[in-house]
């Protein structure tokens, strides 16, 4: 990539920026917020190649493109997105090419749990927003999250009272329709003391043309909470998707994330977890399924940075066609967190000669009374698995259609939501009989 | 049984075929009939398994020379899945473990995908679950094996049995049982045998590969025959079962090098 390319790019996706309406005077840090995100967005550089955290992802078929915010919201009737709906979902927050549009949006009247979007309830929560938003996902050295703060308007927010639990998942729907569009959906939740909730996170598209996707996510969970987070990334063909989600890990707290990438042209998600209080305990698992000529980066860290953490990683991805998969998954284990317990395995499946996958599990250990595993396998389907399923009667394509959805839906089947399970296996099954 | 207007189902002339470069069945001849029921029984290592799986189809097996022929079809002109809808079924000696596919649903598009072949209507989830708790009544298997990966850590003798359920749903013409007895308690012996002589009828014909007499009580077989080193090398009824089991297998051999020997001063 060439710098002066690099630098336009930058510039032309920031061209919008001024426009922006000012945060509410209850927020009025907020501009300052994205006027430090703007500054930072011009001192850093597109990743490229050589950058250490994205050499196997190359971004200079997104960043030869340029894309705008959204102008206005295109009118959607609810019957245009019924597909998306949850059944089990008790909350709705729909945003479209990162606009808030209220008339999607469903929000429970008393579901005990605060669900808004920031140019609408920010000023009522004004301080507990202060103390969490931009604060978990730093943007100093990562451009995308500084340029997603530096777009920071509606951002879908969700706190969860002390000791309240929430029935019904809440789900935030991300949808694209418009061609050349970028988008910065942002979320924020905070589960306080003691609280239950899940949370889904989903990006779908209702267009093949080309536009961005560029999210952030943060979630703090507090002393002994609980956060479930399901993140389905199913944009269209042709989108761009680059998110960053930092998840801070209390006392005792316990965060559970499943995502599944199956959608967009090039993918990236970074998903950082920290565990700052003793004995907090995540798992964190995903499915990339690609083919034609995708690709799809997750980029995961999690970080024992206090005793008796816990974490519990799988990952998998399923890769056909020509498409190409990424995963990076550190653990970090620092000085002190002592009986750490965590266990890592990155599962890869191979569906044809021209798919390939690099995936490099990483350990730092920097305490010695610790229990860490880790490990990696890349195969392919199994042939004798293949015959038995054949000698019964069932055509190759089909043999091999169920194998690699049963790969898949191991991850699948981690999601606590019976519906979006059942909709993903559809979708999974579906997909994997498209592959070359 | 042996039937009067029967037809041929399966003929097998001499049958080559190799493994890893390696020949392992060596000039097999083998006819069954419809309505029949053969027993063969031979050495560890003589070929049996081989010579099921080159009848399934088995990719690692390479047929060098002979000729099948399926109800009058070349049986190796059909891919494995053609050959299970033609009516060939394998009951493997060694049913392989498949996690995260459940049984039902396996079970269900093996069922649903011969039914469609056969121009009969398809199940629904709710009408096959009806169907295959009825097939489980006749095997005493328990229903909360549908709900499991199939074979994923059912015991040996529970996945022999898995089997024979798969055979019950698919009714196949010519059914191939490659030692099923082995792994199954004494009460199992007795119930998956009841099952087999219940699917047997004059248009189809079952296979057993054993190395003992016990199943043949319970399964009677209209022939038995001796497997070595790759070819059948003797055919009996039901007796040369008895005889093999109190003499073993040297004088079968000794029997056919000295009628080999005979041949070859005659010719
Ligand atoms: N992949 C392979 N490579 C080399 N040799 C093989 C391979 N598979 C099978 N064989 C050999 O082929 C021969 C026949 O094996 P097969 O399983 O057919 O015997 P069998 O008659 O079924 O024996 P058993 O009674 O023990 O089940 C054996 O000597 C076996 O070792
Ligand atoms: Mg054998």
């Amino acid at each position: 990539m060439n710098a002066i390319a690099a630098a336009g790019y930058l510039e032309s996706l920031l061209a919008g920026q001024p426009h922006l309406p000012a945060a509410s005077p209850a927020l009025g840090w907020i501009n300052e917020l994205r006027a430090e995100a703007v500054d930072r967005v011009g001192e850093l550089t597109v990743p490229s190649l050589r950058d250490e955290d994205w050499r196997f992802t190359d971004i200079s078929q997104l960043t030869r493109l340029s894309f705008q915010r959204a102008q206005a919201l295109t009118p959607l009737l609810p019957a245009d997105i019924e597909r998306f709906h949850i059944a089990e979902a008790s909350n709705r927050l729909v945003f479209v090419d990162g606009l808030y549009a209220p008339r999607l949006s469903s929000i429970a009247a008393d579901s005990g749990v605060v669900v808004t979007h920031l140019t609408e309830g920010g000023a009522e929560h004004a301080a507990l927003i202060e103390a969490h938003l931009g604060r978990h996902a730093n943007f100093g050295n990562n451009v995308f999250a500084a340029l997603n703060t530096a777009f920071l308007q509606d951002a879908a927010l969700i706190l969860v009272p002390r000791n309240t639990t929430v029935s019904g998942p809440l789900h935030v729907l991300f949808i694209a329709t418009q061609a050349g569009v970028a988008s910065y959906p942002r979320c924020l939740l905070v589960a306080e003391t003691g609280s239950a909730v899940t949370l889904i996170e989903d990006y779908v598209a209702l267009q093949e043309a080309a536009y961005f996707t560029d999210a952030v996510t943060e979630i703090s969970v507090a002393d002994d909470a609980q956060v479930s987070h399901v993140r389905v990334q199913r944009e269209g063909t042709q989108g761009f998707h680059i998110a960053n989600c930092a998840v801070s890990l209390a006392r005792a707290s316990r965060y559970h994330s499943v995502s599944v990438a199956l959608g967009a042209r090039l993918s990236r998600y970074n998903l950082n977890v920290l565990q700052t209080g003793e004995g907090a305990e995540c798992s964190v698992d995903g499915l990339a399924l690609i083919a034609s000529r995708q690709l799809a980066d997750t980029h995961t860290y999690i970080d024992h940075a206090r005793p008796f953490g816990i974490s519990r990683q799988l990952h998998k991805c399923i890769v056909g066609g020509a498409a190409h998969a990424v995963f990076n998954g550190k653990i970090m284990v620092r000085p002190g967190a002592q009986r750490t317990d965590s266990a890592q395995s990155s599962r890869n499946l191979l569906l044809s000669d021209k798919a390939y996958i690099d995936t490099q599990p990483q350990l730092e250990i920097f305490a010695d009374d610790v229990k860490c595993t880790h490990g990696a396998t890349v195969g392919q389907l199994d042939n004798e698995e293949v015959f038995y399923l054949t000698s019964r009667g069932l055509s190759d394509d089909v043999a091999r259609k169920l194998l690699t959805y049963a790969f898949g839906a191991e991850i699948i089947e981690r999601i606590p939501v019976a519906s979006l399970r059942q909709q993903l296996a559809q979708t999974v099954l579906a997909q994997t009989s498209g592959q070359p | 049984m042996i039937y009067q207007d029967s037809r041929t189902l399966l003929e097998v002339r001499g049958l080559r075929a190799t493994v890893s470069g390696i020949e392992i069945l060596k000039g097999l001849d083998f006819t069954v009939n419809s309505g029949e029921v053969h027993a063969i029984m031979g050495p560890n290592g003589s070929g049996k398994s081989t010579f099921a799986k080159v009848l399934a189809g088995h990719p690692a097996y390479t047929v060098t020379g002979g000729t099948v022929s399926f109800m009058g079809r070349n049986l190796f002109d059909l891919a494995p899945e053609e050959r299970a809808r033609a009516g060939v079924f394998l009951a493997f000696q060694y049913p392989i473990e498949i996690p995260g596919v459940a049984n039902s649903q396996f079970l269900r598009l093996a069922y649903n995908t011969l039914q469609a072949q056969r121009g009969k209507d398809e199940l629904d989830p709710l009408e096959f679950d009806d169907f295959v708790r009825e097939k489980m009544k006749l095997l005493e298997m328990n229903p909360d094996f549908l709900d499991r990966s199939v074979n994923e850590g059912f015991s040996g003798g529970e996945k022999k049995r898995n089997e024979i359920l798969q055979m019950a749903i698919l009714e196949p013409r010519l059914a191939i049982l490659d030692e099923t007895d082995s792994g199954l308690d004494i009460d199992a012996l007795r119930i998956v045998s009841q099952g087999v002589n219940q699917l047997a009828n004059p248009e189809s014909a079952t296979v057993l590969v054993t190395h003992y007499q016990r199943l043949l009580n319970y399964i009677v077989p209209d022939f038995v025959h001796v497997m070595e080193a790759g070819r059948i090398i003797k055919t009996g009824g039901k007796e040369l079962a008895l005889e093999l089991e109190t003499r073993g297998y040297d004088w079968v051999g000794a029997e056919h090098l000295e009628q080999e020997a005979a041949g070859r001063v005659a010719a």
